[in-house]
């Protein structure tokens, strides 16, 4: 199947697609083995009361989780979301319109917990729990992104990625998880990051990046591991460390703390701000992750906590971390938890803070000073990733996370291009491989789940001669350095907003 | 006879109707919100949550981004019934307040608009291919059921009149438990009784949009999270340490 992987035309007009449906229905990511799904706390295969233990976990969600309970209650299939999700108009499948794919768990719900559908089950669209609907629980949620953008248009605010990830949590508690996304938190456990680049690794990497840049620029620019008293604990996703386009970021990054004078330090324990704990919906991964975050800056003593460019991990440090770690500001009194780590930070600090909230703020104190010129080879625009612009914020004012990078890129670039206000900002694309997505056996599913961002990115190139693409997203930036080739773009058009900063930033005397 | 049914009937709906939305309601409010998810960008503090609420229920400013085909029907139908409900206060006042005798002829076209609003959602469902696609049977039974109440008041109102005297009698002796009789109408018998089915399914329907929306963590959640630990008590254990959190998958 990869072999013959094409990207769909772009529509003439972005009219709503015609129906196909049963088109996705076998583009099914690889299932976990046991020793993944084990290594986890999960059954390692399929039980064989999956049928009772899955209604008993719903009905556990149900009542944990007041966002599933009014969702799958409040729906009236009105259609407002029908034609917003990228991967609806990439493959066509009506399985991939949002309310449909909630339906294929709401089904189940009023089946087994609302009196019409126990009594009336054809009436209201309620169905058993076979093995051929858990089958299809894995199929769909498992094409789902998380990225909210069917949430904005809901008149109730429906977000399905809520029940995407109680779909996912169900599947997991019967032995039927998803191999990319569970081998990747077995792999955070055991080394520390997703992508299992053990501590050693990591400071070679990090030793090898310094002469690079002292290469490059001539001057000593250190890349900190493990070093007790810093200012700033910076945690980023460990794609940073090595893959193209992302390692660019992490340069940038330390150009900036370098410029600014902070002091500052990686960590190899938290080697990773990504938490996929996220896309499976499991509360207990979620805190787990984000515990590695609290002991390594608890260990540290720093003072901030910084993100670096990634989307979903920043939606979960800044929306989540203060509750799963205490690491934000207003705690109880009496919450030692909070307290333990609360009163170590800054807080004349926002904390956690994002990577551009900390460039921005210091552009705007005069702390650094750029040569533009260095960026005039590009025509930039900018990919807004789902989780920063719907599921967190920079800055103020709502809406910083829109405004700050952006700010930053025409402090540091001379040519700024928008993509259609129809595509960006909150009513943003996903790129197509988030939320767990991300893996080889769903390319197809990518490629075509990136459509709606490709055609806009066609019409800005066309238009006003775009050659880069920025993004503050690891998955994003990966994600469009594999498909876009495929599209018939140069993978080099995609990159990081700190790597833009890294290009034009003045280090030394100013 | 039918009169006395129809006192049964109404006390009964009216009872199950309550009782089910407060249920409903005590639901949801004692279902914890554990994580912060407000759709962003999203309001910072309560007051600005509150005018977004506002927004959303007066204007359903999210519908309006997505479509506004749905969105014109469904405002069209939304605020029409919100006059006729309105305007039927006059049945259950006596004397009858001023502004409810005031809005009267304009709930009478609010009457005509909410029909029109409810075929036009009908139509999408019926001819548009996504949207039908998602459709249940009771999806479309709940629009008859609307237009069959819409439509019996109408007639009643131009062509088959009743004697509404002695409908807000029989309606004011329902409130103050002294039973008067019904008229004979065919077409106020089905009003009513449609009446009726309406509030008994509210509960279990649907419908639980309308109390729903006020409890929708992406709409009612103020984007504050680093400002302020939100914890839910099922989570907070965690921190005390109390229960490991992987027994929690197995509690209960």
């Amino acid at each position: 199947m990869s072999a013959t992987i094409t990207a769909p035309a772009y529509r003439i007009i972005p009219i709503i697609p015609a129906l196909k449906p049963g088109a996705m229905e076998d583009s099914k990511s690889f299932v976990a083995n046991d020793k993944i799904q084990e290594a986890l706390g999960f059954p390692g295969q399929l039980v064989d009361d999956w049928h009772d233990r899955a209604l008993a976990r719903m009905g556990e969600l149900l009542g944990k989780y007041r966002s599933l309970k009014v969702f799958l209650d409040a729906c009236v299939h009105c259609g407002a979301c029908s034609d917003k999700c990228h991967y609806f108009i990439g493959t066509q499948d009506p399985k991939n319109m949002p309310v449909a794919r909630q339906d294929l768990l709401r089904s189940v719900y009023r089946r087994y917990f609302t009196l019409p559908g126990k009594f009336f089950p054809k009436l209201v669209g309620a169905r058993d729990l076979t093995r051929e609907v858990l089958d299809e629980w894995y199929t769909y949620f498992y094409q789902c992104s998380e990225c909210r953008r069917c949430s904005v248009f809901c008149p109730y605010g429906i977000d399905t990625a809520e029940v995407t990830m109680a779909a996912r949590e169900i599947l997991d508690s019967v032995g039927y998880g998803q191999k990319y996304s569970n081998e990747i938190i077995g792999k955070v456990h055991r080394v520390g990051n997703n992508l299992g680049l053990p501590g050693p690794a990591l400071l070679d990497t990090l030793e090898g990046l310094e002469e690079d840049v002292k290469e490059a620029t001539g001057i000593d620019v250190r890349f900190p591991l493990d070093v007790k008293g810093a200012e700033v604990l910076l945690v980023t996703p460990s794609a940073d460390f090595f893959a193209e386009p992302h390692i660019d970021s992490l340069i940038g990054y330390a150009k900036v703390f370098h410029a600014t004078g902070t002091s500052w330090t990686l960590s190899s324990k938290a080697s990773e701000a990504g938490n996929f704990g996220m896309f499976i919906g499991n509360y207990d991964q979620l805190r787990k992750i984000a515990m590695r975050i609290r002991e390594a800056a608890l260990e540290l003593g720093v003072k901030r906590i910084v993100v670096g460019e990634c989307g979903h991990a920043w939606r979960v440090a800044y929306s989540f971390w203060n509750t799963l770690t205490g690491v934000g500001d207003g705690a109880d009194a009496n919450d030692k938890f909070a307290m333990m780590l609360q009163k170590q930070l800054d807080h004349r600090y926002k904390q956690p803070l994002h990577i551009c909230e900390f460039t921005w703020d210091m552009i705007e104190q005069g702390a650094l000073s750029f040569d533009k010129e260095a960026n005039d080879k590009h025509i930039i625009t900018f990919h807004d990733s789902c989780n920063v612009a719907r599921g967190s914020r920079m800055g103020d004012y709502p809406g910083g996370q829109f405004e700050i990078p952006r700010n930053i890129i025409k402090a540091v670039a001379n040519n700024y291009v928008e993509m259609p206000l129809s595509t960006t900002r909150e009513q943003t694309f996903c790129c197509g491989g988030g939320g767990g997505l991300l893996t080889d056996d769903l390319l197809d599913l990518r490629v075509k789940g990136a459509l709606p961002r490709m055609e806009v990115l066609q019409q800005v190139v066309d238009e006003h001669g775009v050659n880069f693409m920025a993004t503050i997203c690891a998955i994003c930036k990966a994600q469009f350095t594999k498909i876009m080739p495929i599209y018939g773009f140069d993978r080099r058009m995609i990159g990081g907003v700190h790597q833009l900063v890294s290009n034009a930033i003045r280090l030394g005397n100013k | 006879m039918i009169g006395t049914l129809f006192t049964i009937l109404f006390y009964l709906a009216t009872l199950l109707f309550v009782v089910g939305l407060l249920y409903r309601i005590g639901v949801y409010s004692r279902t914890p919100a554990p994580l912060k998810i407000p759709t962003t960008p999203a309001p910072i503090n309560t007051g600005g949550v509150v005018l977004r609420m506002t927004r959303e229920v007066l204007f359903f400013e999210s519908l309006f981004k997505a479509n506004l085909w749905t969105w014109g029907m469904g405002w069209l139908f939304h605020a029409s019934l919100v006059l006729v409900l309105l305007r039927h206060l006059r049945y259950f006042t006596e004397p009858v307040w001023a502004w409810v005798a005031f809005i009267q002829p304009f709930g009478v076209y609010a009457g005509i608009t909410m029909l029109l609003g409810l075929a036009g959602l009908w139509a999408r469902r019926l001819f548009v291919e996504r949207i039908r696609y998602i459709s249940t049977p009771s999806d479309h039974l709940l629009l008859v059921l609307f237009m069959a109440i819409a439509a019996s008041g109408l007639l009643m109102k131009f062509v088959a009149h009743t004697d509404v005297i002695s409908v807000k009698g029989f309606i004011l002796g329902l409130m103050y438990f002294n039973w008067q009789p019904l008229p004979a109408h065919p077409g106020l018998y089905v009003h009513l009784l449609l009446v009726a089915v309406l509030l008994l399914i509210f509960p279990i329907s649907k419908l639980l949009h309308a109390p729903g929306v006020f409890f929708s963590p992406s709409r009612n959640q103020a984007d504050n999270p680093r400002e302020k630990r939100h914890i839910a008590a099922w989570a907070k254990q965690l921190d005390s340490g109390q229960i490991e959190p992987n027994d929690m998958g197995n509690a209960k």
